[in-house]
Formats: C-alpha cells, sequence, structure tokens
C-alpha cells in the first residue's frame, strides 16, 4: 500500500490530480502529445473508462457493450445542438438525461443474470442498438453518414446568429475547440474523478466490492446485491453518456460506428491496461492507448527508416519490413499483443506493476517476521492503491 | 407456403453455420471450462484455408512468346495454372473444385492452429476468471485478424462453387409445388448436408468411441476422471482441437456463399455466443438446434411481409430472443444444471 487512506491524502491526491490534468499540455509537450487534438482524446477516454471502472472494476461484472451509451450520448448531444444551439451545457444535460434511461433500461434486464451472461447481454443491446441505428432508426440517427449539426436545423437560441463559418459548439461565446475544449473536458474528467473518488471510499463503494469479492454470501446475509449493482451500472452508463456528449462537443458530429462492439473492447482494454479497481489506473490507461494509437498509427516505411537508419543496411531493411507490422495500418495488431501480454503477465494492470515494484523496495528492510503483513489479496491491495 | 419453406431453407444454411461454431464453443466450454472469444478467429482462418489453398494451387505458369504481340503490341503472355501443366485435365478438375479440397488442407491447419492455441495459451487459462478468459481470447482474436488482414489484404476475396453445383435448383418440384417457386441455390444445400454430416460425425465421434467416452465423462466429473487414472488434459487438448477443426470446415465450406474477409469470424462470434447462450452453455444438442432454429428465425425475420410491421426486426431477432430466452429461461432451451449457473 502506498499511502494509508484519510481525508487528507484523498483531498491531496485530487489537488495533484487536478494539477496534473491542467497542466497537460505543459508536461506532455515534450514526447508529442501536447497538442489540444490528443489531449482532448485523453480527458474524454479517461472519463469513459473511469465510468467503465465503476462497474467492472468494483462489482466485476464485464459489460462488453458500454460502446452503446458513447454512442447515445453523442446522438443526444447532437440533437440538443440541432434543437436548441451550439451551447455544450444543454447538450450535456441531454445526454446525461438519455444514457441513464437507457442504462436504467439496460441494466435492470441485464443484472439479472451475473458472469458470461452478463457480458452476453450487454454485448446483445450494444449490437441491438448499434444494428438499430445503423437501420430502422436513420430517421434520428441519419444512418450511415452520421448526425451532424446543419445551418437549417431550428438551434433555437442561437439560430440569429448569422455566421457561416461551419458550426463550432461554444460556451457563452468560447468556441470549443483547441485548447478552450480541452479544458472543458479536463474539469468534467476532474469532476468525475472527484466523483470516483468519493464512491470509492463510500459504504456504497465497500458493497460494491463485497459484491465483487462474494456474491452470494451477500445475499446470505439476507441482503439484495441488484439495487447497489444497478446504481453502479446507471453511473457507469452515465459516465460513459457524458464522454460521448464530450465527443460531440469537441466535434460536433455523431456516427453509428462508437457503438460497435470493437469500441466497447478497446473501454475494456483501456481499463485493464492501467489496472481495474484502481482511481487512477482506467484514465492512465486510456491516456495510453490513446498516445500510442497516435503515435504508432502515424508512423509508416519512411519514418521507420530514419528511425533505423542507423543500422546497417541488411539488417535495416529486415528490421523495417518487421516493425512495419505493428505500426501505421497494423496498429490494431500492437493493440492485440497488448491485451493479450497485459491480462497474461499483469491482469492487475500497470498499478499493479507499480504496486509490486513498489512492494519490492519496501520489504527489503523489514524481512524479518513481517512477511504475513502482504499478504493481502490483489483486490484490497488495488482499493487502497 | 412455398414462400415459408423457402425462408426455413434460407434459414438452414446459415443456421448450418452457427451450428457448427456453437458446436464448438460449446464443447471448449463443456470440456475445459473455457470461454473462448477467438473461435470466431477459427472460422475466419478456416474460410482463410480455403483462399490460400485456391491461392497456392492456382499458381500460374508464365509463357512469353516473342513471336505474336497482342494488340497493344507488348508480346504475348500467356499464364497457365502450374497445376494443368502438370496434371492436364485432371488438374483443371481440382481448380474447379478448390473449395471442397482445401477441406484436406484446412483440417491439419486447424488441428495444428487449435493445439498450439491450446497448448500454449489456453491451458494457462484454466483456473482463472471467466472475464480473464474472455479478455485473453478476444486479444487473439484481434491478432488473429490483424495477421490475416496485413497478408490477405482488407478486402473480400470471392471463392467460387464447383461448376456442377454452381446454380440453382428448383426443390419446389420435388415437393409438390408448381416450378420456380422454391428455387434454391444449389451451394447451400452442400453446405446443409456437410454442416449436418459433421455434426452428426462430431455426435458419432463422442458417443461411439472410447476417446469420446472418456471426454463426456471429463465433461462431467473432470476430478473424479482424473482419479480413476486418465489423463484427461491431454483429451481435452484434442477436443479443442476438434472444435478448431468443426469451426474451420465451417469456414472453408462457407466461403462460396459470404466472400471471406478478415472481421467475418468477429461478426459470426457474437451471434454464435447468442446461440450457445440460448442453447443452454454445455449442451451440444441445445447449441446445434439453437443454432438452426435462430437461423430460420433470422430469415423468416427478413421477410418483406414481416419487416412492413415490425421494421427493423430483421436486424435484432437474434438479439432479442436471446435476452428474452435469458430472462424466461436462464439456463437456455436445454441448459444442464450446474453448468455456469451463476
Amino acid at each position: 500500500m502506498m499511502t494509508k487512506i484519510s481525508p487528507r491524502s484523498d483531498l491531496l491526491m485530487l489537488v495533484l490530480f487536478t494539477a496534473a490534468i491542467l497542466t497537460m499540455p505543459i508536461w506532455l509537450a515534450p514526447i508529442g502529445a501536447g497538442y489540444p487534438d490528443l489531449l482532448q482524446k485523453f480527458a474524454i477516454f479517461g472519463l469513459f473508462a473511469l465510468g467503465f471502472n465503476l462497474l467492472f472494476g468494483l462489482t466485476g461484472y464485464l459489460s462488453f457493450g458500454h460502446a452503446a451509451f458513447l454512442g447515445i450520448g453523442s446522438y443526444a448531444a447532437v440533437w440538443s445542438f440541432k434543437l436548441l444551439g451550439m451551447n455544450p451545457i444543454p447538450a450535456l444535460l441531454f445526454s446525461v438525461v438519455f444514457s441513464s434511461l437507457f442504462a436504467v433500461a439496460i441494466g435492470y434486464i441485464s443484472l439479472r443474470r451475473s458472469g458470461i451472461y452478463f457480458s452476453i447481454l450487454t454485448l446483445a443491446f450494444a449490437q441491438m442498438s448499434y444494428n438499430l441505428a445503423y437501420s430502422v432508426l436513420t430517421p434520428i440517427t441519419n444512418g450511415e453518414t452520421g448526425l451532424r449539426v446543419l445551418q437549417s436545423d431550428p438551434r433555437l437560441f442561437d439560430s440569429t446568429s448569422e455566421a457561416s463559418g461551419p458550426l463550432i459548439s461554444n460556451l457563452f461565446g468560447i468556441e470549443m475547440t483547441g485548447y478552450s475544449g480541452f479544458y472543458f473536458c479536463a474539469v468534467l474528467l476532474i469532476i468525475g474523478f472527484y466523483i470516483s473518488q468519493r464512491i470509492f471510499r463510500s459504504p456504497f463503494g465497500m458493497m460494491l466490492r463485497a459484491v465483487k469479492s462474494n456474491q452470494n454470501r451477500m445475499s446470505y446475509t439476507g441482503l439484495n446485491t441488484r439495487p447497489y449493482t444497478l446504481a453502479a451500472f446507471i453511473i457507469s452508463g452515465t459516465f460513459a453518456g457524458v464522454a460521448g456528449s464530450l465527443l460531440a462537443v469537441t466535434d460536433p458530429l455523431a456516427g453509428a460506428e462508437r457503438m460497435q462492439w470493437t469500441a466497447s473492447g478497446e473501454v475494456v482494454l483501456m481499463t485493464i491496461l492501467g489496472g481495474a479497481g484502481t482511481l487512477l489506473g482506467p484514465i492512465l490507461g486510456a491516456g495510453l492507448i490513446k498516445y500510442f494509437e497516435n503515435i504508432f498509427s502515424a508512423y509508416n516505411e519512411q519514418t521507420l527508416h530514419a528511425i533505423f537508419s542507423f543500422l546497417p543496411d541488411f539488417m535495416e531493411g529486415a528490421v523495417v519490413s518487421l516493425a512495419s507490422l505493428f505500426v501505421g495500418e497494423g496498429w490494431h495488431l500492437t493493440l492485440g499483443l497488448l491485451f493479450m501480454v497485459i491480462v497474461i503477465f499483469l491482469p492487475g494492470g500497470i498499478m499493479e506493476g507499480f504496486n509490486r515494484i513498489t512492494k519490492l523496495f519496501r520489504r527489503r528492510p523489514s524481512r524479518v517476521g513481517k512477511r504475513t503483513g502482504h499478504s493481502h489479496s490483489p483486490a484490497s491491495a488495488n482499493a487502497a492503491e | 407456403m412455398d414462400a415459408i419453406v423457402l425462408q426455413i431453407l434460407n434459414g438452414l444454411d446459415k443456421g448450418g453455420a452457427y451450428a457448427l461454431i456453437a458446436l464448438g464453443l460449446t464443447l471448449i466450454f463443456g470440456t475445459l471450462g473455457v470461454v473462448n472469444f477467438a473461435h470466431g478467429a477459427l472460422f475466419m482462418l478456416g474460410a482463410f484455408c480455403a483462399v490460400a489453398f485456391n491461392k497456392l494451387i492456382g499458381l500460374e505458369q508464365v509463357v512469353v512468346d516473342p513471336t505474336k504481340t497482342t494488340a497493344w503490341g507488348t508480346p504475348l503472355e500467356t499464364r497457365v495454372p502450374y497445376i494443368e501443366v502438370w496434371l492436364g485435365d485432371t488438374g483443371t478438375t481440382m481448380l474447379n473444385y478448390s473449395v471442397p479440397l482445401s477441406i484436406a488442407f484446412a483440417i491439419p491447419v486447424m488441428l495444428l492452429v487449435g493445439y498450439v492455441m491450446e497448448r500454449g495459451l489456453i491451458r494457462h487459462f484454466y483456473k482463472r476468471p471467466h472475464a480473464e478468459q474472455i479478455l485473453v481470447t478476444f486479444g487473439l482474436a484481434i491478432v488473429l485478424q490483424e495477421i490475416i488482414k496485413t497478408y490477405f489484404g482488407a478486402n473480400p476475396i470471392p471463392q467460387s462453387a464447383p461448376d456442377m453445383v454452381r446454380g440453382a435448383m428448383d426443390l419446389g418440384i420435388w415437393i409438390g409445388f408448381d416450378p420456380g417457386t422454391v428455387v434454391y441455390p444449389q451451394w447451400r444445400i452442400v453446405y446443409l448436408f456437410f454442416s449436418l454430416s459433421v455434426i452428426g460425425g462430431v455426435f458419432a465421434f463422442l458417443q461411439f468411441t472410447t476417446f469420446g467416452m472418456v471426454v463426456r465423462a471429463g465433461m462431467a466429473d473432470r476430478e473424479t476422471v482424473g482419479l480413476l487414472g486418465i489423463n484427461i488434459e491431454r483429451r481435452f487438448t484434442l477436443v479443442f482441437a476438434v472444435a478448431a477443426v468443426v469451426a474451420g470446415l465451417a469456414g472453408v465450406m462457407y466461403t462460396p456463399i459470404l466472400p471471406p474477409d478478415y472481421h467475418m469470424g468477429m461478426d459470426f462470434l457474437v451471434l454464435s455466443f447468442v446461440v450457445v447462450v440460448v442453447g443452454g452453455m454445455g449442451s451440444l444438442p441445445g447449441a446445434v438446434s439453437a443454432g438452426f432454429l435462430l437461423g430460420i428465425l433470422q430469415s423468416f425475420a427478413s421477410m418483406n411481409e414481416v419487416k412492413t410491421i415490425l421494421p427493423g426486426i430483421d436486424q435484432i431477432i437474434i438479439y432479442l430472443v436471446a435476452v428474452i430466452i435469458l430472462l424466461v429461461r436462464p439456463r437456455g432451451l436445454m441448459g444442464r444444471k450446474g453448468v455456469m449457473e451463476t
């Protein structure tokens, strides 16, 4: 355990987290990630993974259809733009309302089963939404083309503005692109982090962890666990909805492919990579994946040749052709391999890796007689992080 | 009436594919207790075995004849597949029958893939939670499909059925309808019979051989079988390989119906999982019957008459059925007690 949990350490963590997020444009600049588009993605997917973690990390229910909420949030936000104007605040409210309504409906049904059945039920619901968005619901979702805001839309509050340029979401005059867009997302991420921290420390969070460790025992003590898991599911779905609406705020467009189950798989991977059940892990995982996606998919043969130019010619060709399998178009191959390696060797994710390393250093001085103190389960170690 | 017969037939061939994949999934789940999300990728690998085999025997010999020129003035090139050069007419026939012939190529390949996968990866996940099994096989599925994408490209590669069974057949006359009402592509009938015979083969293998008996015993009570001094794990490895072969063969024969591309496995996987759940986790007859049932339901839902009443129903019918089944009969249609109850 790194620190003892106390209100003070939590506050410190929140302050540090806030500072780290808000200064991201500065300290990420040296590694080539200090530009707004990518930073927005960090914040948005961080929020998405944070929400997913509230369900999977705490209760252990593996939802394979979380991207449905992301898509619903996006659609709700774009509709709010179309009807009410380009202000992001009503868009956020819209997506919160709609994604939580859907989460209630889907969660109520899916949570009747657990384990793999739950995964398949959520997957089924997500696929249903995806298929419907592509076919019958075209009047609402605009099918394959994707939903976008048009000049001719009613836009109740700002239809008077005669700007002829592309429609950009703006918060009382501040345009939600570039750094201002990032800070908007960052503020929501910090709020999300605060909520998730509160949940982790609350009796409600304890209850969810108890569900993860042994649901049967919970039922034997006469406790109905379903309201708790349903609440977690709804909160988690709402987080995803907000993330979806932020995607629409930074770029007013929504498409059905956001709901596809590969997108659900991606958020699972982010959470696992960072460390399910930890506070910071999912955000870290989301950031890493988006960063590497950005870096790796930008590489091509030329850049690889430039990188490996120090090698002798005959080796360079071989190395480049080998490496080019994993970058650019082949980025998904790297992602899949990474996924497998993490699940095989480090199921607790990066945070577990950190814990192992710190434990390695902690153990040295107190080797005598203190062995038993370290034999806690990974779950409790994660919970404290 | 004839429309109904036609829809049932339409559903049967798709149902055959679902049933074959679901059969393999259930086999793996029942024996090894592993939820294999990479099973769709095995189906896809099988389909690409057919593509690879077709490419292999279709390798062409290029002869440049400098005396003749084409209309553009370049020397005339004649391209003849090597196999025709070497074997003459037999070679032509082989090219024509490349899809059925690639079964012989796919079986050893899929056996090897299944064996390596089980020994190399799945074995280490017997004792891990289902969530981790799902995740690791999901990762493997991504890796497999990306590898295929690098070698075969992202576009679908159409394969053709042998000439003899390429056309359509008027099934209606045989069962007393007017000619021209129930016309059905012949290859799909071949596929239906093929899937039925593979299913029959697997059941016979489990039911009538000593090996199958041991496997069934292992499915029922793994520990006791182990206590009797039988190395059950080694047999389960083979079961995994057999399941891989079944999925692969389903893929090979499906290529003339649906041109294979790298993500076809994922599309089928999601549906096959739904099939397994509807049929009942761990029940082989359940998986097979649910496969055919859902295939037929899907084809009925895509009838125009149904679509006008319930628009979009063809897109979601399978998932809808799964949701209802899971809520009403949690164990699925034929699920056994005690298998994955939670």
